[in-house]
């Protein structure tokens, strides 16, 4: 009885804090804290990689932010979306911090009408089919990626 | 060699646009407008508009003629099927219905109409099977069967040019509003409703594709994506899948109020059956 209520706080807790690769604890989707329009620090405790990160952004099963938006650094890629604001220079506009509070869960940015896709964030209630049942649509270092991406979108 | 491909594909896109909202090609016979006033101010769209105005010339052209028009294979399945006697009592629909281009010339633009009988709303593939099982003897048609499609498009067409009319008052205000809400529900892992974009951002690419009004007028519709002619139920599916939501069953309760509501927003449209859509 005791050895089972141990067992299933420590696997409760292991949901909390994932470890990263590198040995970092990783915020868990439920553990973000989004204050004043920002996340403050990595959620895996590193930086990304820019080059993962603009895959993630291109790739139609991730991020698929051109489905939305266009951005030139992309131009390769046929067909950019026109349904939110076009991402050049937004490095400019924007701090790391606040990239990573709109990736999470853009409505607390933007608002409760937004349409741009909470990515870090977990829906219940929503019908979500089964193979994304309480998952999000990206990993923390696939969010931490497109950050370290975006940050190179200067101008 | 990559940049050149995506010149290609915006040099298309423009194309496109220039025509749009132009009526550059003739539209299908019968058809007289694909853009129409709301028919009050609440009406949720400033302006109504049929899936037609937000395609592709080539999609387009081959909607306006009906001898290249793909989905004139399934109103031929349907027009042999009309009068074939089937089912134990040696009946076809011609027997009660007599002449298509008669009886069958306005209900295809007031679909789901109320059923006394069932107390709930009934669509066109419903009806088709209700008059299969109960008056004919028949086995129901499967949903997105060869037949079920063939008849249904073959009803729909002779209302083409007719304008969209259902009642949405008396019984069918409940199922109005489970349609309504239904189509502001944001669903699925990308968390998002109907409204969010075939209201919000009509005439806006997302990635490939160019969001219309998500109209119904036009269904069924053949998809040159699907090869083949689909029903308004599976089109809603689909839309619910690319958010990661679970859809909806076809001839579900939910889809027959989602089907009410989306042709009452889409009212005055003129059938266009069957309609070509990318
Ligand atoms: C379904 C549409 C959609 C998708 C997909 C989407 N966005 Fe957005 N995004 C928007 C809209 C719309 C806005 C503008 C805010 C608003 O109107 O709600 C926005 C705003 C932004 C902003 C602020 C831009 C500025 O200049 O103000 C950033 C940064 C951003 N998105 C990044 C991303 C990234 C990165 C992805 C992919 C991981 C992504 N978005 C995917 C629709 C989308
Ligand atoms: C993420 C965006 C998105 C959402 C959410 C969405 N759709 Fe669509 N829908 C599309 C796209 C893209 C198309 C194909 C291009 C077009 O006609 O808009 C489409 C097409 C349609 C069509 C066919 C229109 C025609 O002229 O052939 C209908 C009907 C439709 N949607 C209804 C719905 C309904 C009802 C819902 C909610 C259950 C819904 N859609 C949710 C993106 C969406």
């Amino acid at each position: 009885m005791k050895f089972r209520f141990k067992l299933g706080t420590a696997l409760a807790l292991a949901a909390l804090l994932p470890v990263a690769a590198n040995g970092a604890a990783m915020v868990a989707p439920d553990g973000v804290q989004i204050k004043d329009g920002t996340v403050a620090g990595s959620l895996t405790g590193a930086a990304g990689d820019p080059a993962a990160g603009k895959k993630w952004f291109v790739g139609r099963k991730l991020g698929n932010c051109l489905a939305c938006h266009a951005n030139s650094d992309t131009a390769s890629e046929p067909f950019h979306g026109q349904v939110g604001p076009a991402l050049d220079g937004v490095a400019a506009r924007y701090s790391e911090d606040e990239m990573r509070a709109i990736l999470v869960n853009s409505k607390q940015i933007f608002g409760d009408a937004t349409i741009m896709p909470a990515f870090y964030s977990i829906m219940t209630d929503k019908r979500v089919r089964k193979e994304f049942e309480g998952k999000t649509i990206l990993t923390a270092q696939q969010v931490e990626d497109v950050i370290a991406y975006l940050k190179t979108l200067k101008e | 060699m990559r940049v050149s491909r995506f010149g290609v594909a915006m040099a298309g896109a423009l194309a496109g646009g220039m025509f749009i909202g132009g009526h550059a090609l003739a539209l299908p016979e019968g058809i007289e407008t694909v853009k129409v006033a709301p028919p009050s101010k609440d009406h949720p769209l400033p302006e109504i508009v049929s899936g037609w105005n937000f395609r592709a010339p080539e999609t387009q052209a081959l909607q306006s003629d009906d001898f290249e028009n793909p989905g004139f294979i399934w109103v031929e399945q349907g027009a042999e099927l009309w009068d074939a006697v089937d089912g134990s009592e040696g009946k076809a629909c011609a027997s009660c219905h007599g002449d298509a281009a008669e009886s069958m010339a306005s209900v295809g633009a007031e679909m789901p109409k109320w059923s006394e009988a069932k107390g709930k709303p009934i669509n066109l593939e419903q009806q088709i099977n209700a008059c299969r099982t109960e008056r004919m003897g028949a086995k129901a048609w499967k949903w997105e069967s060869g037949e079920l499609l063939g008849m249904t498009t073959f009803v729909r067409n002779q209302s083409r040019g007719t304008p969209v009319n259902v009642q949405t008052d008396g019984p069918m205000k409940p199922w109005f509003e489970k349609g309504q809400n239904l189509y502001y529900a944001r669903v699925g892992q990308l968390d998002l409703a109907c409204a969010n974009c075939h209201q919000d951002y009509y005439g806006k690419r997302i990635r490939a594709d160019l969001l219309s009004q998500g109209q119904s007028n036009g269904f069924p519709t053949y998809r040159l994506k699907w090869q083949k002619i689909g029903s308004l139920h599976r089109r809603f599916k689909g839309c619910m899948k690319q958010v990661r939501a679970k859809p909806y069953k076809v001839g579900s309760d939910e889809f027959l109020a989602l089907e009410l509501y989306v042709n009452w927003r889409g009212e005055g449209l003129p059938v266009e059956a069957p309609a070509v859509r990318q």
